[in-house]
């Protein structure tokens, strides 16, 4: 049987094909995260030293405006236009009608539609940092500083234009695989035998189409606010800036499981398979997530414990926030239980899944910390907080969104990536992010507030350059380790302020950086030297196999056309 | 520990700021039953995982178990995290309602974020009210205490011992009045008065910086805060000409 394949134009712009939609998205996703990653890498060095050395304007001022564009253009990229399109429209696509035996999506020109979406979401976002003075606002866009007040030009017209259309693509993409999941699995395949992943993508849809309208909403009313005189959030016209915030955090809370509950799937996936055991507690695996998204639509105000709400709210919020510890748990547990007694091989996904373990449950005890309104007054709005969210997000959203690409390059590609390398930027990624987040704790308890181009602390000697900067730190982080190993006395001095972590967090990140630049040259290698994949190359066996190993290495353009059975 | 200092960040520093009030001082307390319980989880699955990868490797030979349940553990390692959320939860709802009421305050000051200043204005006195901006960083001078990005020209002065209600405004955008050594954290919001409260135990120079994004100069809106003895505060009122409101303010029908 041929294929059929059309012809380039007609494949990659007008496709209606999951597999080649999904390869769009993850293209796209690589490349929006090298920008988004751009973005930071440039705020890192910036932190590196007090002092502004590189945001600065023409008569060497420091640029606070350019930081807060960076700072949201960073989030938002991040967020809308890495982690969703990589995991739900790239993963997704790829591998959920080839989980459930379909021949493609339910909505293939709707599933067209989301991808195209995306780009102009992108451009529109993009183009808001460069015009005007770009969209300073944090990737949360709070009134009024996102209001006419704030943002009088055009830019933050953008950054909403692009949310509509992110939005847009988003939901049509989450009907899509909501009917897709419901009406097309093959004959046998009930919802409790369904893969975890599908699960995973299940419950992410449903969260998508339920809270993505409400952000539609409010920044369609921040845009009237903005534009038309309506006064939704604005106290001179009756309006409240704290509405804007629930709305968002409405949408938003939900949004953080949007992007982390595809990675739990993919998570159950690569431990089982590497463990050759099937999933421990598959129910509770599938009704955790359910109810982890449930619980997320319910504490949205945990993010807006300091804006003066009452304390009986702020005390549901506490209560309501630290049960989501329970499904949480019972995920981390039932990973472990996984491989409890399983026959493990170390392959470069499972490395991932097993950091990616190790890091959320780091991220979800500073999770649990911040749930306590209580606690929350110090550390709300500090480093403590980015620490915390990178911890959940940054290092295990993105490190499943490595994991997936490695578990399932050999299939989409039909080619392995190399194992070593694989490997050298899994440890390199491991090291690098820990060092830059794990200090940000400390950071933030000693009180530094978050979106900050600068922070206190005392300069260094005048006329060093970069160079000069950080041999002097490097040789003061040196000293101080060594005084903390030996118990010797150092009279360090930089004697206050919040230097030396940054510092830290600066030299983890560029290695981070480095790892990105590694990455890039597998993603070349693979496509073109590397060896040709089996169909099942990873010997997943036959009791916990899933549908997309019974087929060829790249699928056939269309797959499935014998109908699959499951018993 | 390295560089624990008073009232500000320290270079090398570990922990939360020491604290200068008494809520402070509740706050760190629980804040270390976290980092205790917190730390007992991260070891405890980091070391079953860390078991699980060198015991469980593949070796020849040996077959993969094949168990998928037990209902016995997974009720447990549902109930055991319940059993430490609610251990959490008391001292946690307790620590809230003590930071939410405001204990009869013998002094209260207005603070009002703007871009990108904050203005103090003493409620009990007349004519005692100021605009605080930071010191520019070529007039900061170290001898004088001064730090770069924390001190401004006109420090707030507050008595110690002494409870003191704050009242949170905002003129133009959102901000966020925060003194960590205090415990006090308030988001300023225009067409909002947010109110907290302090009491600062022990005199010293303690710093906070504006907690919520509000634009180009978020970074450069220090507060600085001057506890001082209750003589040296009235000695100080009398310097800034500022006199005393009567307590009780007369209604007057005005006709």
């Amino acid at each position: 049987m041929s294929d059929h394949k059309p012809g380039f134009f007609k494949r990659w712009f007008c496709s209606t094909n999951h597999k080649d939609i999904g390869t769009l998205y993850i293209l796209f996703s690589i490349f929006a995260g090298i920008i988004g990653g751009a973005f930071s890498m440039y705020m890192r060095m910036e932190l590196q030293d007090p002092g502004v050395q590189f945001m600065t304007n023409e008569d060497g001022s420091p640029n606070g405006q350019m930081w807060n564009v960076f700072i949201t253009a960073h989030g938002l990229i991040m967020v809308f236009f890495v982690v969703m399109p990589g995991l739900i429209g790239g993963f997704g696509n790829w591998f959920v009608p080839l989980m459930i035996g379909a021949p493609d999506m339910a909505f293939p020109r709707l599933n067209n539609i989301s991808f195209w979406l995306i780009i102009p979401a992108f451009l529109l976002l993009i183009c808001s940092a460069l015009v005007d003075i770009g969209a300073g606002t944090g990737w949360t866009i709070y009134p009024p500083l996102s209001a006419k007040l704030g943002h009088p030009g055009m830019s933050v017209d953008m950054a909403i234009f692009a949310l509509h259309l992110a939005g847009a693509s988003s939901i049509l993409g989450a009907a899509n695989f909501i009917t897709t999941i419901l009406n097309m699995r093959v004959p046998g395949m009930t919802l409790h035998k369904m893969p975890l992943f599908v699960w995973s993508m299940l419950v992410t849809s449903f969260l998508l189409v339920l809270a993505v309208p409400v952000l539609g909403g409010a920044i369609t009313m921040l845009l009237t606010d903005r534009n038309f005189g309506t006064t939704f959030f604005n106290p001179e016209g009756g309006g409240d800036p704290i509405l804007f915030q629930h709305l968002f955090w409405f949408f938003g809370h939900p949004e953080v499981y949007i992007m982390i509950l595809p990675a739990f799937g993919i998570v159950s996936h690569i431990i089982s398979t590497f463990s050759r055991k099937p999933i421990f507690g598959y129910l509770a695996m599938a009704y955790a997530m359910v109810a982890i998204g449930f619980v997320g639509f319910v504490v949205w105000a945990h993010h807006m414990y300091t804006t003066g709400i009452s304390v009986n709210t702020l005390t549901y919020f506490t209560v309501a926030t630290l049960i989501i510890a329970v499904p949480t748990g019972v995920k981390i547990f039932s990973w472990l239980a996984t491989m409890w007694g399983g026959s493990i091989i170390y392959k470069t996904p499972m490395l991932w899944a097993i950091g990616f373990i190790f890091l959320f449950t780091v991220g979800g005890v500073t999770g649990v910390v911040l749930a306590n309104a209580g606690m929350d007054v110090v550390l709300h709005d500090t480093y403590y907080v980015v620490a915390h969210f990178h911890y959940v997000l940054s290092l295990g959203a993105v490190f499943i969104l490595f994991a997936g690409w490695y578990y399932w390059i050999g299939k989409m590609s039909g080619r392995m990536y190399p194992e070593f390398l694989g490997k050298v930027h899994f440890w390199m990624t491991f090291i690098g992010v820990n060092l830059t987040f794990f200090p940000q704790h400390f950071l933030g308890l000693a009180g530094m507030p978050r979106r900050y181009i600068d922070y206190p602390a005392p300069l260094l000697p005048e006329g060093l350059d970069w160079w000069g900067r950080t041999q002097f730190m490097l040789n003061e982080a040196w000293m101080q380790l060594s005084s903390w190993a030996t118990g010797a006395v150092y009279e360090s001095t930089i004697t206050w302020g919040y230097h030396g972590w940054n510092f830290v967090s600066s030299m983890g990140a560029y290695l981070a950086g480095g790892s990105v630049i590694l990455f890039i040259i597998i993603v070349f290698w693979t496509l073109f030297f590397g060896r040709k994949a089996s169909d099942n190359y990873w010997n997943v066996d036959d009791k916990i196999m899933t549908l997309e190993w019974t087929i060829s290495s790249p699928p056939p353009f269309h797959q499935f056309e014998i109908q699959p059975k499951v018993k | 520990m390295a560089n624990a200092q008073d009232g500000y960040g320290g270079s090398w520093q570990l922990n939360l700021q020491t604290p200068a009030s008494p809520l402070q001082a509740e706050i760190y307390d629980f804040h270390t039953m976290l980092l205790w319980i917190t730390g007992v989880i991260v070891v405890f699955v980091t070391a079953l995982l860390m078991y699980a990868v060198v015991k469980f490797r593949r070796k020849k030979g040996v077959e993969p178990a094949n168990f998928a349940h037990n209902t016995v553990i997974e009720i447990i390692w549902t109930i055991v995290p319940i059993i430490v959320l609610i251990i959490i939860a008391i001292p946690s709802l307790k620590l809230l309602y003590l930071e939410d009421r405001i204990p009869e305050p013998e002094l209260t000051i207005k603070t009002t974020g703007y871009q990108w200043y904050w203005g103090y204005e003493y409620m009990d006195y007349d004519g005692l009210e100021f605009m605080a901006y930071p010191i520019p960083e070529d007039e900061i001078d170290e001898s004088k205490g001064q730090k770069r990005l924390l001190s401004t020209d006109n420090p707030v002065v507050v008595p110690v011992d002494t409870n003191i209600q704050i009242l949170v405004a905002a003129a133009d955008v959102l901000h966020a009045f925060a003194l960590p050594a205090a415990g006090v954290k308030k988001d300023a919001v225009p067409g909002q008065l947010n109110e907290t409260w302090m009491r600062i135990d022990r005199p010293g120079v303690y710093y906070g910086q504006c907690s919520e994004i509000c634009g180009p100069g978020h970074s450069y809106m220090p507060i600085e805060v001057h506890a001082v003895s209750k003589a040296e505060f009235d000695a100080w009122t009398r310097k800034q000409g500022a006199k005393l409101k009567p307590k009780a303010i007369e209604i007057t029908e005005d006709k």
